[in-house]
């Protein structure tokens, strides 16, 4: 009885607790508050000497400033960040940079050409992920205090170890890694020689638009603005990216604004959100692309014709204009923008596909496994390739997986068929070129591990005409050279290039100026406003 | 006299001897549960080294990272490293959020807690009352309501059912707050102590972040505490019905007692039954809740080890495994120990 009696009074208890305290939610975000629902659950560090993953690229492009950044109203234009001028000898290897006067980190000092040689030396010796964007310059651990130098506080040079291409040089400079760190802060932080990435990997030591106040691993990160901003100082006191998992509970925290803008709204939710009056849908074409690959070590998709033949067997413009609508747009070549081929000659034509299977020596068809990650809307591209390939007798088999899994087994060439993508490590061709043409060893032994490599796609003639553009000085010739490789990939490569990202951030109508870019670590955030 | 003394020590003895099975059945739980983790966790079929340095790392990192990560030694001695640096207390670095593991769970657990906790709550008040009720009045109308809402808890998607409701109370009736445990406004102002929000802001007086956490919690916490009352009223349900089937309920009622009494009589004696159900309950709750803290955004205990499952980040499963495992153990032997006070026939056997 007492028992009863207790859990009767506990139970009152709670009851009144809960009906007087849920009052309703704040309407709305602060004024001087920006919050952005996003899945950022990948963000492994903030250090960037280390970070590559799409959630965390954004966050530091906005805490530091890079030596060499976009123009955020037109990102083919390459700008400087922390370099003001820069001039490029004669032999084409050593590059003479003149840091912009006025940049002052969070801590207030002044940020020099020390920080910067300080910074970039430090992504040697630190040898993360990203490393590889400055080691192809031929830095490493021996050579890196001779190959990037600082004269005096406004002067650093740097020297290559090839004549390279002066847009690929100065488009690395624009990557994660060429953020400029405060030296000062960071070295009073060192341990055991480990260059302060213990503590910079949770914190921010930037003259960026903002500066961290908090980041909470799968939560939140939170940010402050940096009102020394040498762009001005950012609109927004505040800038809070919190991690929404769930694309529906996105849309839900933005109709009713305690979100400012959501970032992974599916194809179902813009659409819904651009009849809705509070809300703006904004596009954005990145340079991420789909494709599929073809593992040639599979006797039956070593054939050419086979090759030819899938790529009339996907409707490509009936996915694009149903389910992937404002998400994905066709795009038959792995460059995007001016880079990139207009042409888009592959429709889905089963009459064609049948003629050619039927040459290669396969008139009734064969079965595949098909290897796709398991997030939307891959399952459902696959399920329309499998009905349209059907038509011409080919059964795929759908192995739909974990992301994880699936790179697993598509980096170690253990699929027949894999539904991949493609997301450049920093804005020059060369960077996607070398992923999908370049394949300088194709034994399963080969540490590099290309698009050309996992598919076993031998091709040395292309693998030196990529090196080639490397070193090509003239940005016409180079243009031209990338452009003969993609009709190459385009009409006679075991991999089939599909579709282009596009972004479409979904915003309440008071929020303006936020870019994503076209890269994964592009967004600009100083610029974003809200206007009641 | 020596009788007594005898009894004493035999009850010592007898106790000692529980806490000593209880104890080694505890850490032997543990070691079974650390050894079949580590054994999922290098069968998934995932390259650890991968998920730390991505797909495009140069392959002398990648050759670092998976010695670094012990990976090049064989299977038994990886396990037994672990097993040395767990007995010191040091559950490894998490390579999703590089962090100390052990301080990451230290800030989702309570999120966990805070869910489970009202779940049951809710889930007890409700169900409990209404299974007895519901066995009480067999087969009337209104056991056939309560039967059918257990049934509909029981079987409905929890995950639908928490995006209807954020739909209906949150998105156009705006009774409560949205997902996440507090508006983003608060999160800059909130003083953080215990890693309990509700406490924390008790602690400091900050009773609008009190409020604004109640509104969040309610949605969620009532969704669990529906699938946890379909369960317990199931439960006691037929724990009743079997109780008010016996022999001695027969007799008390021709003895003349009110229906009121028999009815205690028979609930105390489901009482032990009930109680482990409840605690299994509010275990399951622990572990089980991942798609009501996607759906709600709750950084909860669940939601990190499935997402450090499929990273294959095993320092951050097998400590969040362990975690889970110690509270499964302790809450059983702890029902248990209820279970013999409650329980008459336990009770007899001592005196």
């Amino acid at each position: 009885m007492n028992v009863m009696r207790w859990k009767q009074a506990l139970g009152a208890a709670v009851a009144a607790a809960v009906l007087g305290g849920a009052g309703p939610a704040l309407a709305a975000t602060p004024a001087d508050t920006l919050v952005m629902a996003r899945k950022i659950d990948d963000i492994k560090s903030l250090d960037p000497a280390e970070v590559f993953e799409w959630g965390s690229g954004e966050i530091i492009n906005n805490l530091y400033v890079r030596l060499m950044t976009y123009d955020p109203h037109d990102f083919s234009k390459l700008v400087g960040g922390a370099v003001a001028s820069w001039q490029v000898s004669d032999d084409g290897l050593t590059y003479e940079l003149k840091i912009r006067k006025g940049l002052k980190f969070q801590s207030g000092r002044p940020l020099t050409a020390r920080d910067a040689e300080y910074s970039l030396r430090r992504v040697i010796h630190l040898a993360k992920t990203p490393v590889f964007i400055f080691q192809q310059l031929g830095w490493n651990k021996d050579n890196v205090a001779e190959m990037v130098r600082a004269l005096d506080d406004e002067t650093l040079v740097l020297k290559v170890a090839k004549p390279y291409s002066p847009s690929l040089v100065m488009s690395c400079l624009s990557a994660g890694v060429a953020s400029v760190v405060d030296s000062e802060e960071v070295r009073k932080h060192e341990q055991d020689g480990d260059y302060g990435y213990n503590w910079l990997k949770t914190r921010s030591a930037g003259a960026g638009a903002y500066r961290l106040t908090t980041w909470k691993p799968k939560d939140a990160v939170v940010m402050e603005s940096n009102p020394d901003f040498y762009l001005g100082p950012p609109a927004l006191k505040r800038f809070i990216v919190r991690h929404i998992p769930e694309p529906s509970a996105q849309r839900l925290l933005l109709q009713a604004g305690d979100v400012d803008i959501a970032r992974d709204l599916g194809p179902d939710q813009i659409k819904a959100s651009r009849s809705n009056p509070d809300l703006r849908v904004d596009v954005f074409k990145k340079v991420n692309t789909y494709y599929v690959g073809l593992n040639t070590k599979n006797e039956i998709l070593a054939n050419p014709k086979v090759w030819e033949a899938f790529r009339w067997l996907i409707d490509y413009e009936g996915m694009a204009n149903s389910f992937l609508d404002g998400y994905f747009a066709v795009h038959q070549s792995f460059l995007t923008g001016d880079m990139g081929l207009e042409e888009k000659p592959y429709r889905l034509d089963v009459e064609k596909a049948k003629k050619l299977l039927a040459e290669a020596g396969y008139p009734n068809g064969f079965s595949l496994d098909f290897l796709v990650a398991n997030p939307s809307p891959f399952p459902d591209i696959a399920q329309s390739m499998q009905a349209t390939f059907a038509q011409a007798g080919i059964k795929l088999n759908l192995v739909l997986r974990d992301q994880a899994q699936v790179l697993a087994t598509y980096r170690s060439r253990g699929h027949e068929m894999a539904f991949a993508r493609w997301s450049p490590d920093y804005l020059d061709p060369h960077s996607t070129a070398e992923f999908f043409v370049r394949n300088p060893d194709n034994s399963d032994a080969s540490t590099n591990k290309s698009a050309a490599w996992r598919n076993a796609w031998d091709i040395p003639e292309l693998s030196a005409m990529t090196e080639k553009a490397m070193l090509e000085r003239d940005p016409e010739v180079r243009k031209q050279i990338y452009r003969e490789e993609q009709k190459v990939v385009q009409k006679d490569s075991p991999m089939i290039m599909m579709f282009q990202l596009i972004e479409s951030t979904v915003s309440r109508k008071d929020t303006s100026g936020f870019t994503p870019g076209p890269g994964f670590d592009t967004a600009v955030f100083w610029n974003t406003r809200k206007v009641k | 006299m020596r009788v007594t003394n005898w009894l004493k020590s035999q009850s010592l003895r007898a106790g000692i001897r529980t806490l000593c099975v209880q104890t080694s059945m505890f850490v032997l739980t543990i070691f079974g549960l650390l050894l079949v983790t580590f054994m999922i966790g290098r069968v998934v079929p995932v390259d650890p080294v991968l998920v730390i340095v991505g797909d495009r790392a140069p392959a002398e990192v990648y050759a670092r990272v998976y010695a670094e990560l012990g990976l090049d030694k064989p299977l038994y001695q990886q396990f037994l490293m672990y097993l040395y640096q767990v007995a010191q207390g040091d559950f490894g670095t998490s390579v999703l959020t590089s962090q100390n593991v052990a301080k990451d769970i230290a800030a989702f657990f309570p999120a966990t807690i805070e869910l489970a906790v009202t779940g049951t709550l809710v889930g007890v008040l409700l169900g409990v009352p209404l299974g007895v009720w519901s066995a009480v009045r067999k087969n009337s109308f209104l056991d056939q309501c309560v039967r059918v809402v257990a049934l509909i808890g029981y079987s409905i998607p929890i995950f639908w059912l928490g995006l209807v409701g954020l739909l209906v109370f949150y998105a156009k009736l705006d009774w409560v707050a949205g997902v996440g445990r507090i508006d983003a406004a608060y999160e800059y102002i909130i003083e953080r102590e215990t890693g309990f929000v509700l406490l924390d802001a008790m602690l400091h007086g900050q009773w609008d972040i009190f409020r604004n956490f109640l509104s969040h919690l309610i949605l969620p916490g009532a969704l669990l505490g529906y699938m946890s009352m379909a369960y317990i009223i199931r439960m006691t349900r037929s724990f009743m019905l079997e109780q008010l089937g016996q022999e001695y309920v027969v007799t008390a009622r021709v003895k003349g007692l009110s229906e009121r009494r028999v009815v205690m009589h028979a609930f105390r004696n489901v009482l032990a039954q009930l109680i482990t159900v409840i605690a299994l309950s509010f275990a399951y709750l622990l572990e089980g809740a991942v798609l009501t803290e996607t759906v709600f955004a709750w950084p909860g205990l669940g939601l990190y080890i499935t997402n450090s499952l499929f990273a294959a980040d095993m320092n951050a499963v097998l400590a969040g495994t362990t975690v889970i495992g110690a509270s499964f153990v302790l809450l059983n032997a702890f029902s248990d120990a209820l279970g013999t006070v409650f329980d008459p026939r336990t009770r007899s056997a001592r005196t």
